[in-house]
């Protein structure tokens, strides 16, 4: 069982996906719990990966492939976590995608990996992702944070409708809304009532803790 | 397959006249110099010489001669033996600048004289940077009496560096002391000659004149098959023709009469084709080693070393800036470029400011990157695969994100030369967030963490002892009556 996991943790390190999703299977054919597994492999190795990356050995790819192959893994645990109504510890939840019009995907992604590497549950909607998409997932996911991204002044008008749309939905209190991309700033989000901006991944990671900390507190048994 | 850039100025046709009007300089007027024992050996061989005048008409097939007894290639080697440095094909190093009579004190925004404590200093900031292939003696430690201020420095580098060391000697006799402490380090004579840890400059006067003491230590390398470097140093319209090419002319016959002593002494010791000429600023009547004429004399003599089948050295990569601005950025960075794309085996000047007279660690760290960028220059751009991109391509297809892509991986780290926080790329706000630092700032806090994180070089207390003890002797004899303190020597012995 030890070297299972320590196969796995290695494989999210490596960024191995077809490794990582192999070697989560095997994991469920010896009995090992998803949550064990997630616990002792999959949680540990991403942050073998966060830490090289802050210590500069490990570079954008490493981490994008690291969280790939968390991803394959977690596709193989996921089905037996909602069969045992189970559910893994997060950080948070966070629903991201490029808003409509829009078909910029990297710095998106990057965010997204980010954020996942540090230990929040993401859903990424990709690109070109209407506003009844958002609160779709909203909803369906229980997220308490919203990414929206856009590279064009021309789509950037499409946060403000992503936000308004959540407003009528009702769900605007629940979530803490987190804009960028290239034409925005941190005024952009004061107008359109965003709850913050961030320039690049690594400010979103830090912005993102920051508006949940309450949140995240409560979630590590800290005192508030 | 590889596709290398290649600077070339001359055409094969030019590098033949060139050479040409060397040989026949050599003849007529002939070459100053002052050393019998030179001159002796050019009159066994052929020379006309005139002692009274010290003037040797050497013949054209004497040095022909000499250029091809002279090895195309040799190594220097490092402290664990190790072939790190090749002179010859168009393999390029670095090196530090050499020899600096001030420092620029970052703190003090100031330059002064270098003692000890910044000599050290330096050396274990030259050992840390990957970039830089060998350490020179690069300061000149105003802390001892000049008698012993080339030896001095030699001591300083092999207690402290790991890399191959290039030096030079300031006297006749001292050159003997200085190749006493790389026997040291080395074992035996045999040694030395054989895996050679530092090669010696030699500087010969222009127009055409070789001194007693740089004639003498040419003599001294090849006897001893320890590598010697010419380095021919016409001043364009000064102590040289002003035409660029004239100066190159000079610089070819001074440069082969130097082959021809040194092959004469000991035929087939390891020579390189150096040199540092420089234009000459006609309203300040300054040598610039920034300006950009400065370079092209340095990569066109190169051509000729190349011509000549001789490795090949050049003072690139300096700034006559006074402290570490843009211009120091531009010239370095455009001087270190042409070098590297001329092939030049060894350039020295990173860290190096003030027409070659202060040095700055400051610099030397943003230098490093400098080197980083011109290797992965010349590195080419590489056919890495067949096909060249279309499996990788259609694989990510109209979803286009290459990040997640494996091919990514196995490729960025060998494609990316990856510079340290030194340069900076961050985000505006990220920049802004580390307090807004310019690059002499960063390179300064690099500078301090590379020297923090220094380890000792592994040396016997054998020689340790050795190496003081031949030092102190020279500076007993120049009435000091101890070494300036510094810590290593001091816990090694203890």
């Amino acid at each position: 069982m030890v070297e299972i996991l320590n196969q796995l943790q290695q494989a999210v390190i490596l960024g191995e996906p077809d490794q990582a999703r192999e070697l989560a299977t095997q994991a469920l054919e010896s009995s090992i719990a998803p949550l064990t597994a997630i616990e002792e492999a999959l949680n540990p190795g991403m942050q073998v990966v966060g830490d090289r990356y802050e210590r500069g050995e490990y570079f954008i790819p490493d981490l994008m492939m690291a969280a790939e192959a968390m991803k394959a893994a977690m596709a193989v645990f996921e089905p037996v976590l909602m069969a045992r109504r189970e559910q893994r510890q997060v950080l948070g939840t966070v629903v991201i995608g490029t808003v409509e019009g829009d078909i910029h995907e990297i710095g998106k992604s990057l965010v997204a990996t980010m954020l996942s590497t540090v230990g929040f549950r993401v859903h990424d909607l990709g690109v070109d992702v209407p506003a009844s998409e958002f609160v779709a997932q909203v909803r369906e996911t229980g997220a308490n944070v919203v990414g929206l991204s856009a590279l064009l002044t021309t789509t950037m008008r499409n946060q403000e409708a992503v936000i308004a749309a959540l407003k009528e939905a009702g769900l605007r209190e629940q979530v803490k809304v987190i804009i960028g991309g290239a034409p925005t700033n941190p005024e952009w989000a004061q107008i359109i009532g965003a709850d913050a901006y961030a320039e690049n991944a690594n400010e979103a990671v830090e912005v993102v803790r920051r508006l949940l900390e309450n949140h995240i507190r409560g979630k590590m048994g800290i005192g508030r | 397959m590889t596709m290398r850039p290649h600077l070339q100025f001359l055409s094969l046709e030019t590098i033949e006249r060139v050479v040409a009007e060397a040989y026949d300089l050599l003849a007529d007027p002939g070459v100053q110099v002052h050393s019998d024992r030179a001159l002796h050996l050019l009159a066994e061989h052929g020379a006309e010489v005139d002692f009274e005048a010290q003037v040797a008409r050497i013949p054209p097939d004497l040095a022909r001669r000499a250029v091809e007894t002279a090895p195309s290639s040799f190594h220097l080697y490092d402290a664990d033996g190790q072939p790190v440095v090749h002179y010859g094909d168009d393999d390029v190093h670095f090196d530090p600048g050499s020899a600096a009579i001030e420092i620029l004190d970052h703190g003090a925004k100031r330059s002064r004289s270098p003692v000890t404590a910044d000599f050290v200093r330096f050396v274990k900031l030259a050992d840390g940077l990957n970039a830089l292939d060998a350490v020179a003696t690069s300061l000149i430690c105003a802390d001892v009496p000049q008698e012993i201020a080339d030896l001095y420095r030699l001591y300083l580098v092999l207690l402290y560096t790991r890399k191959p060391v290039v030096t030079g000697a300031f006297a006749v006799e001292t050159w003997g002391m200085m190749k006493d402490l790389l026997v040291a380090v080395a074992g035996s004579e045999e040694a030395l000659a054989e895996r050679p840890p530092a090669i010696f400059d030699v500087c010969p006067s222009p127009p055409l004149l070789w001194s007693e003491i740089t004639c003498e230590n040419l003599m001294d390398c090849a006897q001893h098959r320890v590598p010697a470097e010419l380095v021919s140093m016409p001043l364009a319209g000064a102590t040289g023709p002003a035409t660029l090419l004239g100066s190159v002319v000079q610089h070819t016959a001074e440069n082969l009469s130097g082959v021809t002593i040194h092959q004469l002494v000991e035929p087939g010791a390891p020579i390189v084709w150096g040199g540092s000429p420089a234009a000459f600023d006609m309203r300040t009547g300054t040598p610039p080693m920034g300006a950009i004429e400065t370079m092209m004399i340095d990569c066109a003599y190169a051509e000729v070393g190349k011509y000549l089948g001789l490795p090949t050295h050049a003072y690139l990569g300096m700034s006559d800036a006074k402290v570490v601005d843009a211009q120091c950025g531009f010239e370095s960075g455009i001087g270190a470029i042409l070098g590297a794309l001329a092939g030049i085996n060894m350039i020295s000047g990173p860290g190096m400011l003030d027409f070659e007279s202060c040095f700055s660690l400051e610099k030397l760290v943003i230098d490093a990157e400098i080197v980083g960028m011109a290797k992965r220059l010349v590195a080419g751009i590489i056919e890495r695969e067949t096909p060249l991109a279309l499996e990788v391509i259609r694989q990510v297809g109209h979803k286009g994100n290459f990040l997640t892509a494996p091919h990514t991986r196995r490729w960025f780290r060998e494609e990316l030369f990856i510079p340290s926080p030194v340069v900076d790329r961050d985000f505006r706000r990220g920049w802004e967030a580390k307090g807004s630092l310019d690059i002499t700032e960063r390179a300064h806090r690099r500078a301090e963490e590379i020297i923090a994180a220094y380890e000792p070089k592994e040396l016997s207390t054998e020689v340790v002892r050795e190496l003081e003890a031949i030092t102190l002797r020279a500076a007993q004899a120049a009435g000091m009556t101890q070494l300036p303190h510094h810590r290593l020597a001091d816990s090694l012995t203890r």
